[in-house]
């Protein structure tokens, strides 16, 4: 599988995406600059974390319109795989590849923790790999990241299938202390109803190595790649 | 045709008389508004040092590590092998700060950044310092929520990680806060970027943001010619925009790696005026440069205006003629300016046009340090509270009795000194760029990975100000010991400093006097550590009421010498943490307790004791302390690591056993001429403490029986979380937590 992840002008998290990809679990992955319309044969495309323009306005409502993401868009919809972490997701969530929106932390605080991750379903390119009873620490760093859907596509979203994550204790146990930004039922990641399209607040990639006293983000990475799914 | 400035306009700009004097004499005439205003802040303590480099030239500067020395470039570089070398700084922005909390702090950290990505340099681990009054004060809580929104903003969308730091209350410093940003970059040593300018013909441009009427210094520009209502809108404080930073640093990094750049400069202090005049002064040029070229964010700005804004996000580049478009290039790649606003010509004069019009004509060399700035030797004189300090008997104050640990030592770990950090800095990301090694297990000092390589630099930032203002000398020379000690409790080896002179006026000369007793204290550490000063920042005037005479030392900050040491650690497996891991592991202290509770945060604010002197410290035996400590690490002898600092050692022992949620026994020693209070809560330095699995205990003892170290047992780890001193639980490590968790949400929330 070849990756592709694209590098807005404030994108702070591309090198990390790439050290993952390429270093750690030894795929190939280029990066598409912002201003390009060429996605170059990947497969998998990845919008990083950071703050893509600023952001000052509100996360990824200007990055949802640049020359780029023309591309990512028709690769969605022609099926293929697009993954957004953090300020991804949020672009995600602006450009309507992924339902709901993501607002300012309940303590309108940005928060940079370790936290922990329930995968909700086992059916998905991202989770297929992992266990469903366990709690993966994987660290958030964001002052936007309240998953909120209203009631119908909240409804919608759970018939079908689309919750990856939701924010739990050690114990796996989603509780109310265990919700870092007040996010809707613990939401942290989702899918599209089709299943290609992916988005979470949390940085797998940001627990990828032994060096960084973490591996649980390996195994939601390796995950994408693995040849047969674990089940 | 406007009139001439007279020695009082110079003297509104904060020159003093003899300095407008020596203008004249330099220029051989009286200056224009513009040149004077030039003058007056290249003559700033700012950017001249006037008031303090006769004393920091004594400082030591040279090891063989040491690839730019103090005073070379925008920051010391440090050889870290196979190419590779660190850039590293720290500089303060208190008095915006104390002003506009939010913007002083977030452009303190794009300042501190721009010193670092200018040399080619990209920052990978960011650390600040911070002072604060009483939590209890309105005013204290607006500036500790302003500051660290303020770094955090910045530093998170900037896309560096803040990796540690320290916070301190004080009511000295509820009018005056000390921000101190600290920054670390990695470069290769074949592409140093340096702040010169020469080869007559070469272009000069100003690249990034535009230059508006932010950070001119109001107060100081009222005269006849430029009246209130233009000083009036002048405001004081920058703005930031840590995206435009962002596209800067990429930017820049491109730039300097194409290999057509002569020279770069971040834009700081004075703006346009002290890039141009210390790069042609430093590569004996000089040039014409058309004002009317920059960039501006509004119009009719005046020429004096332009140059000494302090907008932010700004670089000044020289580039080699003729490569002009491959440099264009890369700024239209980021969106960034990218203009041409003058050329290098021979001779060592700045000519600044505004119009065609010649506004200003004035030598470099005049206007900076090392040039012709006035350097002065100020009066200094030990202040009477000095002595009142040392007549401190331990006798006054009673000893507390084996019941009164508990009330102790909760208010202890609960005290703002002394607490947990947590509402702070998970307000800042810690973890972008994959390369902090310690986000998950805490050590003493922040490590990060240098990527690609094994390599990893071992970084902190310490000061304790109440143990300088009680004895300059030796509270600085702790100040390095305890950085020191920090970097090798966390596995690395200390290689360098820089610090951040956070002082009151130096006009006052018993302020003045804690001022060079730091630098005395400092050298003699360094020396010994052989850990050379790279450079750092020189913050006076941090006082509210500047009074002369006797008293004024009253009215001044403690006297703060920030120390941002840099270590170097070869493979992140070698790093040591700082909690206990093992139930049954046995738990020792390093180093020698002291009959001893001066400056303890225990004497002066649980017992109200103001004062006395530094506490007990012998740069010798720190010295061989830390080789020690050194080698138990390196031959993976012991478990954990933490120094022992304020609070003391029962402060020590509780941080150890938090992370882990674990417990400890521990025994306090009868009849050894020891108090009660001095022995768990004094803050005698040279003590580390360390746990270490029984089956090592043997080799263990006998390697710091070799090194002539003094050791003692204390106990072990306990798995039940309970805290025990003597046999008694004096709390559970679940309500340490509570208590050691609780106190700045408490007061932030």
């Amino acid at each position: 599988m070849k990756f592709g992840v694209v590098v807005f002008p404030g994108s702070n998290c591309d090198d990390d995406m790439i050290f993952a990809l390429r270093d750690v679990l030894g795929q190939p992955a280029v990066k598409l600059w912002h201003k390009s319309h060429d996605l170059e044969g990947c497969d998998f495309i990845v919008l990083p974390g950071g703050f893509s323009y600023g952001d000052y306005l509100r996360s990824g409502a200007i990055a949802r319109f640049s020359p780029i993401m023309n591309e990512v868009i028709a690769h969605a919809q022609k099926g293929g795989y697009v993954m957004g972490i953090c300020n991804g997701f949020q672009i995600l969530t602006e450009s309507g590849l992924l339902p709901g929106a993501l607002l300012r932390n309940t303590n309108r605080q940005y928060i940079c923790k370790n936290v922990y991750l329930k995968p909700v379903t086992a059916d998905s390119l991202l989770t297929r790999g992992l266990d469903v009873h366990k709690a993966y620490q994987i660290p958030i760093a964001h002052g936007e990241g309240r998953y909120y859907a209203p009631h119908h596509l909240l409804d919608e979203i759970k018939d079908n299938d689309q919750i990856l994550f939701k924010y739990c204790d050690q114990s796996g146990a989603v509780t109310e202390e265990a919700n870092p930004n007040g996010a809707v039922e613990n939401i942290a990641g989702i899918c599209n109803a089709r299943r290609n399209v992916f988005g979470m607040m949390p940085h797998p990639e940001r627990a990828c190595h032994p060096m960084l006293g973490n591996t649980d983000g390996y195994e939601l990475l390796a995950s994408i790649i693995i040849e047969k799914v674990l089940l | 045709m406007e009139a001439l400035p007279t020695v009082e306009t110079a003297r509104k700009l904060g020159l003093l008389p003899e300095e407008f004097e020596q203008i004249c004499q330099i220029l051989g005439r009286t200056p224009n508004f513009t040149e004077l205003s030039i003058y007056s802040v290249m003559w700033s303590e700012h950017c001249s040092y006037k008031n303090s480099i006769v004393w920091l030239k004594t400082l030591p500067k040279d090891s063989p590590k040491m690839l730019a020395k103090a005073g070379e470039e925008n920051a010391g570089i440090v050889d870290l092998g196979d190419g590779l070398a660190c850039a590293f700084k720290i500089e303060s922005h208190n008095h915006p700060s104390a002003v506009e909390p939010y913007q002083g702090a977030a452009t303190g950290v794009g300042g501190i950044n721009r010193d670092i990505f200018t040399m080619g340099a990209r920052p990978i681990a960011q650390l600040n310092s911070l002072r604060f009054g009483n939590l209890n004060t309105d005013r204290t809580k607006w500036l500790v929520k302003g500051v660290v929104k303020g770094i955090g903003d910045y530093g998170n969308a900037f896309g560096v990680p803040t990796v540690g730091g320290e916070v301190y209350f004080d009511d000295c410093y509820e009018i005056n806060p000390l921000v101190n940003a600290f920054s670390a970059g990695i470069l290769k040593t074949d592409k140093i970027a340096r702040a010169i300018s020469y080869g007559a013909g070469n272009p000069v441009f100003i690249v990034g943001s535009a230059t508006g009427k932010d950070g001119i210094h109001g107060a100081t520009f009222a005269s006849e010619d430029i009246s209130e209502k233009s000083t009036e809108k002048l405001p004081a404080v920058q703005v930031g925009d840590p995206f435009q930073e962002k596209l800067l640093l990429e930017a820049t990094l491109e730039i300097i790696e194409t290999g057509c750049v002569i020279g770069i400069q971040d834009m700081g202090a004075a703006g346009i005026i002290c890039s141009t005049s210390e790069m042609s002064a430093k590569g004996k040029h000089g040039m014409n440069v058309w004002l009317d070229r920059v960039p501006t964010r509004q119009p009719n700005m005046k020429p004096f205006e332009i140059l000494l804004s302090e907008s932010q996000e700004r670089m000044l580049v020289v580039v080699e003629k003729g490569k002009e478009d491959i440099i264009q290039r890369i700024f239209d790649k980021w969106d960034l300016h990218c203009v041409q606003i003058g050329e290098v010509i021979e001779g060592e004069r700045l000519y600044f046009y505004m119009n065609g019009e010649l506004v200003a004509d004035v030598p470099a060399e005049s206007l900076v340090l090392g040039g012709e700035a006035p350097q002065y030797h100020r009066e200094y004189r030990e202040p009477a509270y000095y002595q009142e300090y040392k007549k401190f008997d331990i006798n006054s104050v009673p000893d507390i009795v084996p019941e009164q640990i508990g009330e102790v030592g909760r208010f202890l770990i609960a005290h703002p000194n002394i607490c947990s950090r947590r509402w702070i800095y998970e307000q800042y990301d810690r973890m972008v760029g994959t390369a902090n090694v310690g986000s998950v297990t805490p050590s003493d000092a922040a490590v990060v990975n240098v990527k690609g390589t094994d390599k990893n630099i071992v970084i902190t930032v310490d000061c304790n100000g109440r143990y300088v203002k009680a004895d300059p000398e030796t509270g600085c020379a702790i100040a390095v010991a305890e950085s020191a000690r920090n970097v090798v409790c966390s596995g690395g080896e200390p290689v360098a400093i820089t610090n951040n002179l956070n002082f009151g006026n130096p006009y006052v000369p018993e302020v003045y006097w804690q001022f060079v007793g730091s630098i005395k204290g400092m050298k003699k550490a360094c020396e010994r550590f052989g850990t050379p000063v790279t450079g750092g920042n020189v913050s006076f005037y941090n006082q509210s009421t500047p009074k002369s005479g006797d008293g004024g030392v009253d009215y001044a900050v403690f006297p703060t010498p920030t120390i941002g040491m840099l270590g170097i650690l070869e493979g992140w497996q070698n790093r040591m943490t700082l909690h206990f891991k093992q139930a049954g592991d046995l738990i020792y202290l390093i180093g020698e307790a002291k009959n001893d509770i001066a400056s303890s945060e225990y004497l002066y604010s649980f017992r109200g004791v103001k004062a006395s002197p530094a506490p007990a410290f012998d740069l010798e035996t720190e010295y061989h302390l830390q080789q020690a400590v050194a080698a138990v690490i390196k031959a993976k002898l012991v478990q954990s690591a933490h120094d022992v600092s304020d609070g003391g050692l029962w402060t020590a022992l509780t941080e150890s056993a938090l992370h882990g949620k674990l417990g400890y026994d521990i025994k306090v020693p009868v009849n050894s001429g020891i108090r009660l209070d001095a022995y768990l809560f004094g803050e005698s330095q040279s003590r580390v403490v360390v746990s270490v699995s029984p089956d090592k205990a043997a080799a263990f003892e006998a390697m710091l029986t070799a090194h002539n170290t003094p050791f003692s047992k204390l106990g072990n780890v306990r798995a039940d979380g309970k805290l025990n001193v003597n046999g008694a639980t004096v709390l559970t490590v679940g309500e340490a937590r509570e208590l050691y968790e609780g106190t700045l949400p408490k007061y932030l929330n």
